[in-house]
């Protein structure tokens, strides 16, 4: 089970600043191990944050993004109390989902 | 109910657990979840990337901001923030030209979300930074470049 995300989420008058921290490899592709063979490629492919059963914001990711990412954006319409729901889905089918409440 | 007990079974990973929870319904999960777009992920240049992504080219705009810094140190994690001014914004993407596969990231933006994401991406050497618009359907770009001291896609 992969590791959980950091997320915060803060009301700021008519707008919610969402930074979320994830914890994956983001594993290119093109590195070699020690042996020489090539370390395949495992990346977040997927991410949606959804507020009130509605996506507030949906992204595709390729390898280039970099290890543990990060991400920051801002809706509006959320308020203090309100849950917040991030998920990542990778390459190899892992998933993640984890929530936060807006302070 | 047969039939929707099948949907749900199909789905799989983030849509599906969304579906699942009842936060979307089972046609929208499914069809946002269909869409990780390889051919996008895999172009060499921002021109393909464009296509790729269903334009036919992108105009130049002065209205879209790039945040990043002009030296990266450490060219495995360089912060990057993408502010669009223009009207009806629908979708911000990261291409770095030099990359091994041009397209980072990409956001799409719902109504009712600031036009303006941060990330931090991998750079494999000094390159242009460009941030792609989707508005009204069409698109447009702004150029940054990046000089990078130390590579990040560990090739």
């Amino acid at each position: 089970m992969p590791d959980p995300m950091r997320i915060r989420a803060t009301a700021q008058g008519d707008s919610v600043d969402v930074r979320v921290l994830m914890s994956h490899e983001m594993e290119g592709g093109q590195r070699r191990d020690s042996s020489g063979n090539l370390v395949p490629a495992h990346f977040i492919q997927n991410v949606t944050v959804t507020h009130a059963g509605k996506v507030v914001l949906s992204a595709q990711w390729g390898a280039a993004v970099s290890k543990n990412p990060y991400l920051q954006f801002k809706f509006q319409g959320g308020k203090k109390g309100d849950e917040l729901v991030v998920t990542w889905l990778d390459n190899k089918g892992e998933t993640r989902t984890d929530k936060a409440t807006i302070n | 109910m047969t039939e929707t007990r099948r949907d749900f079974m199909k789905l799989t990973g983030v849509f599906g657990v969304l579906a699942a929870t009842g936060l979307l319904s089972a046609e929208e999960a499914w069809a946002q979840q269909q869409a990780w777009n390889k051919a996008a992920f895999t172009t060499k240049s921002v021109d393909d990337t464009v296509k790729a992504l269903g334009g036919a080219s992108a105009a130049e705009s002065a209205d879209i901001a790039i945040t990043a810094p002009d030296i990266a140190e450490n060219g495995a994690v360089v912060p990057v923030g993408i502010t669009s001014k223009i009207p009806n914004t629908q979708a911000v993407y990261i291409i770095v030209d030099k990359n091994p596969n041009a397209l980072a990231a990409g956001f799409t933006l719902p109504a009712g979300t600031e036009p303006a994401v941060t990330t931090r991406i991998k750079m494999g050497q000094t390159a242009n930074i460009t941030a792609l618009v989707k508005a009204n359907d069409k698109f447009f770009f702004a150029n940054k470049e990046v000089k990078v001291t130390l590579g990040g896609c560990g090739g």
